[in-house]
């Protein structure tokens, strides 16, 4: 077997508690199917059988009652872990790494992409590379943020990717956040790369084809607990460290009984065969220096950037609101749901989606949305630009517009909501106005202003 | 006999010489009787022959008769052969004759003559595909071509692109073995459509599944290396395809009801099928391939899966160590012989056998220097350039335009092959013959280094029946921002050519330095002959 995947749908959804307030990140619902089913169906359509999803309790309660999850065809082997373990997503391959027997490919639950992952996958075997990782350039949000006054930029730590010149080689990693003094880069980079491209407008996917040999020195190194925080930025800063020519001079945290991952790559069978193909052959992955193919080194990390297609990390609101618009646009399904019952009098745009056992009653205008399952919309209401999840009713004579209505909502009579959060279980009360109002905190009564 | 022909058409013909030596010009007529004077002594001529080889055949079954051996043969090519028997004995008869009197003959009688020959053909051709023991001078001297097909070998399937049954069988093939078809890429210039030509920027991975199931993961890898061009040069593909063969058979376990040394063998053939639509088999590969094939269908049916598993291993390890490693230190030790103090050697492209061969003389303080020549577009002569300086070796650095304004500098040529032909030409990098001929016209010699295992029995004369056809858009360079071919699939009448090979005719080969020792380029059958009965 050539790769194993493995889903991380532990993650808390720290930058959006609002909406992961009563639904765990995985099964949020984007474009009426649970978060964690894009990239599962990415695995899917790219042919495996088989993906170890590690999640927690609540989330694999929920994904067996799932009907979209029912649709996966393949065999999902699902680890649970405790949700308040604060267990890193390095923590938790340390966890499997009994079932881990050969190369991995880690993916993040809440990334939503069209790539095509034969061009990570290629790089990762033609290569013999310790890491490959897919990166996509940064996305702008222009839509307004529901819950936010105005257009508030958060300061994001920004990443600051070299690449060589080819532009697949990964030569320099690092966050804003760790580079207090300014960008340092080392002298040997520099000499065995004299032409680097450091770029800062790339958003890492998280999808990491992973050796091995990683997996088991992660085993031995207790102290890594992040695969993008730690573990990379280590690989990528490996890459030119000399440890195969001072093998006495051993790294602060390791042990002495630890192997470090150079000879835990190098342990590797018919070595010398694979050296001599490589002395013989006339090819040299750069010039204009003495040196062999790829500098000699083992380890090799190459990325790959992709700037045209769908890849999107819903790890915000903004980019949730963004990815309910376009993830329909990746799979052909018919908009209506066949189960819903729309009247004939409705009005629907062609970029809505209407979920199943829907009803939709008559003199309602639905544009650029989305509504889940279950819901009930009744008459003379006006949704523009919204998300409206599952189980949620809307009574007469309403406008909606720019909002994201969390499940199990009741939006009274001749409500006038425009770009606000309405969280789970809420009650909006009748004749209600809330221009931009900031999310609904479950247990929190609006007054009437 | 024929003679007769001649002399009854010559009175003829004397009229139509002598106006021709008086000046004048033939007149209609006399053109179309000699057109026909022409016609009829071929047809004479033919009917002669057949008529002899009737009666000798005649002779020869009554020899049969008396000698009643294989009867199994006689009753088919007796019907066989009385039917026509009785149509061309009255010819004959009624030819004789006429060939003794004038060639005057009717309309009628070269009917006749027609019809029956071309029933006989028709019985014979009958004959032949029930028997195909039957005497080969039976058939006229333009004997159709299904005769003659038990004797002519089939063109291999690769040189056959532009035949759309060709085409057809190949694809079938593939979905049988459960492979992507590798579509061509750009339009294929007119002398070269019948090879395939790829793209690099489309791998065969794109149709594939991630964690291939059908193929082995070391194939796939070993595949895309091939098609990116990480693995390039003969030995080099050699000794990765057996590495990944290596680690083909560690996976292996024999199903149940099989035996290991068929199922491996058809294990194989998927893969490299994959391989060859990855990139085109090497001769070099091939020579490999059919190694380890007959080393596993000669595995004993009693041997148990480890050992014979640890048989092939050691195996794979031996025809590595023996045909690359020591044939490499072989091949360096009789080249050292021939490098002087003081010589100008001059190599082409990047040869790994002739980088060891510098690399080795170098280090036995010979004293020379190289000129490396480099053409593009693939420029490998800067990887070789890179290790012979990194061993303190001094070289000058051209490319291939240059070849004959540095010639008069050379003292000897020192080139590799990628095979050597059994007809004794060269198979190697394209710009190789180039090189040979211009060094041929300075009178400069010129040594090919070759490992024996790259010989082959295949037999070319020119560059255009086998080659390979790289990617086309290999040859657009960038200059100072502008790509002037950026778009040339859009110019209807441009195609770009990216050659790989090219052979050289052994006339301006002076030497094979082989691990056998040093030969002509014409001993290169016999060499494979012994090496035929040894295996």
């Amino acid at each position: 077997m050539e790769l194993q995947a493995v889903l991380m749908a532990a993650g808390g959804g720290s930058r959006m508690p609002d909406l992961t307030y009563n639904t765990p990140k995985p099964m949020l619902p984007v474009g009426n199917k649970p978060l964690m089913w894009y990239p599962l169906n990415l695995l899917e359509r790219v042919g495996f059988e088989e993906v170890i999803v590690i999640t927690t309790k609540e989330v694999h309660k929920m994904m067996s009652t799932d009907p979209k999850m029912k649709d996966v065809k393949m065999k999902l082997d699902v680890v649970c872990i405790q949700e308040d373990g604060d267990m890193g997503t390095a923590d938790a391959l340390r966890h499997i790494q009994q079932k881990i027997k050969t190369d991995v490919l880690v993916v993040s639950c809440d990334l939503i992409t069209d790539v095509a992952l034969h061009e990570v996958v290629d790089l990762f075997r033609a290569h013999n590379a310790t890491l490959a990782m897919l990166m996509s350039k940064a996305h702008e949000f222009t839509d307004t943020v529901p819950g936010q006054k105005g257009k508030k930029k958060t300061a994001e730590q920004r990443d600051f990717v070299g690449v060589d010149q080819s532009g697949k080689r990964l030569l320099f990693m690092a966050n804003e956040a760790d580079l207090e003094d300014g960008l340092s880069i080392r002298k040997s980079i520099m000499r065995k790369h004299p032409r680097m491209h450091i770029k800062t407008g790339l958003e890492d996917a998280h999808l990491y084809c992973l050796k091995k040999a990683v997996v088991d020195f992660l085993a031995d190194n207790k102290s890594i607990s992040s695969i993008r925080g730690e573990l990379v930025p280590y690989l990528v800063r490996k890459q030119f460290s000399k440890t195969t020519n001072s093998p006495k001079i051993k790294d602060d945290a390791e042990d002495q009984n630890q192997k470090t991952i150079d000879e835990l790559l190098i342990s590797s069978r018919d070595e010398p065969l694979l050296q001599l193909a490589q002395e013989r052959s006339c090819w040299n992955d750069h010039r204009g220096d003495m040196s062999e193919a790829y500098h000699g080194g083992k380890l090799r990390c190459y990325v790959h950037i992709i700037d045209q297609g769908l890849c999107y990390r819903v790890n915000t609101l903004a980019a949730y609101i963004e990815a309910n618009r376009l993830a329909p646009k990746l799979f052909e399904e018919p908009a209506v749901h066949p189960s819903a019952v729309i009247s004939e009098r409705c009005q629907m745009g062609s970029d809505s989606i209407i979920g199943a056992l829907c009803q939709v009653a008559d003199k309602t205008s639905i544009k650029r949305s989305t509504i889940g399952n279950s819901t009930t919309v009744k008459e003379k209401v006006k949704v523009t630009n919204s998300i409206i999840m599952h189980g949620v009713t809307i009574e007469e004579g309403c406008n909606i517009q720019g909002c994201v209505i969390c499940s199990n909502a009741v939006i009274g009579r001749g409500a006038d909501l425009k770009y606000c959060l309405v969280g789970s279980g809420q009650q909006i009360e009748p004749e209600d106005e809330r221009p931009c109002l900031p999310c609904l905190k479950r247990g929190y009564n609006p007054q009437k202003h | 006999m024929a003679d007769s022909g001649v002399t009854d058409g010559l009175c003829d013909t004397d009229d139509i010489e002598r106006s021709k030596t008086e000046g004048k010009e033939l007149t209609k007529e006399e053109k179309q009787r000699l057109r026909k004077e022409k016609k009829h002594q071929k047809k004479i001529k033919e009917k002669k022959d057949d008529a002899a080889s009737h009666e000798d055949e005649k002779k020869k079954k009554k020899k049969k008769e008396e000698k009643p051996v294989g009867a199994a043969s006689q009753p088919p090519t007796q019907p066989s052969q009385k039917a026509p028997a009785p149509a061309p004995v009255p010819v004959p008869a009624s030819e004789t004759p006429a060939l003794a009197d004038k060639p005057a003959k009717s309309k009628a009688d070269l009917k006749a003559e027609r019809r029956a020959r071309q029933e006989s053909e028709r019985a014979s051709k009958q004959g032949k595909k029930g028997d195909v023991g039957q005497p080969v001078p039976t058939s006229k001297p333009k004997a159709p071509p299904s005769e003659l097909q038990p004797v002519v070998k089939r063109l291999p399937e690769h040189v056959q692109v532009d035949n759309p049954d060709v085409l057809k069988k190949l694809a079938k093939k593939l979905e049988r073995q459960q492979i992507p078809l590798r579509s061509d890429y750009g339009y294929k210039v007119s002398l070269f459509s019948h090879l395939h030509q790829y793209s690099r920027k489309a791998p065969l991975t794109q149709q594939l599944g991630i964690p291939s199931t059908v193929i082995h993961p070391a194939i796939v890898r070993l595949g895309l290396q091939y098609s990116q061009g990480i693995v390039a040069g003969s030995n080099a593909r050699s000794v990765a395809l057996l590495h990944a063969f290596k680690q083909v058979i560690r996976d292996y376990t024999t199903p149940p009801n099989e035996e290991l040394s068929r199922d491996l063998v058809n294990k194989l053939k998927p893969y490299i099928s994959f391989l060859n639509q990855c990139r085109p088999l090497s001769a070099s590969m091939g020579n490999a391939i059919k190694y380890i094939k007959k080393e596993i269908s000669n595995i004993p049916s009693q041997c148990k899966e480890e050992e014979a598993k640890s048989k092939l291993l050691s195996c794979i390890e031996c025809y590595i160590n023996e045909k690359i490693i020591l044939a490499a230190k072989a091949i360096a030790k009789y080249s050292i012989e021939k490098i002087s103090d003081g010589d100008v050697i001059l190599v082409y492209g990047c040869s790994s056998l002739v980088n060891h061969i510098l690399c080795e003389a170098f280090e036995k303080k010979r004293k020379f220097r190289v000129i490396v020549v480099d053409s593009r577009p693939r420029l490998e002569g800067r990887e070789a350039l890179r290790r012979l300086v990194q061993r303190g070796i001094s070289c000058t650095y051209v490319l291939i335009s240059a070849v004959s304004y540095i010639l008069p500098e050379v003292s000897k040529v020192f080139l590799g092959a990628h095979a050597l032909l059994a007809n004794g030409y060269v198979m190697s990098r394209v710009g190789t013959s180039q090189i040979a001929l211009v060094a041929k016209a300075f009178n400069v010699p010129v040594l090919v280094c070759c490992e024996t295992y790259k010989f082959c029995e295949r037999v070319q004369t020119d560059s255009f029946v086998s080659n390979e056809l790289d990617d086309p858009d290999e040859l657009i360079v960038t200059r100072k921002g502008k790509t002037q071919l950026e778009h040339w699939q859009e110019v209807p009448s441009l195609g770009l050519l990216n050659l790989v090979y090219d052979v050289t005719p052994p006339d301006f080969v002076d030497l094979v330095i082989t691990d056998l020792g040093m030969i002509p380029c014409t001993s290169v059958p016999v060499v494979l002959r012994v090496k035929n009965v040894d295996q």
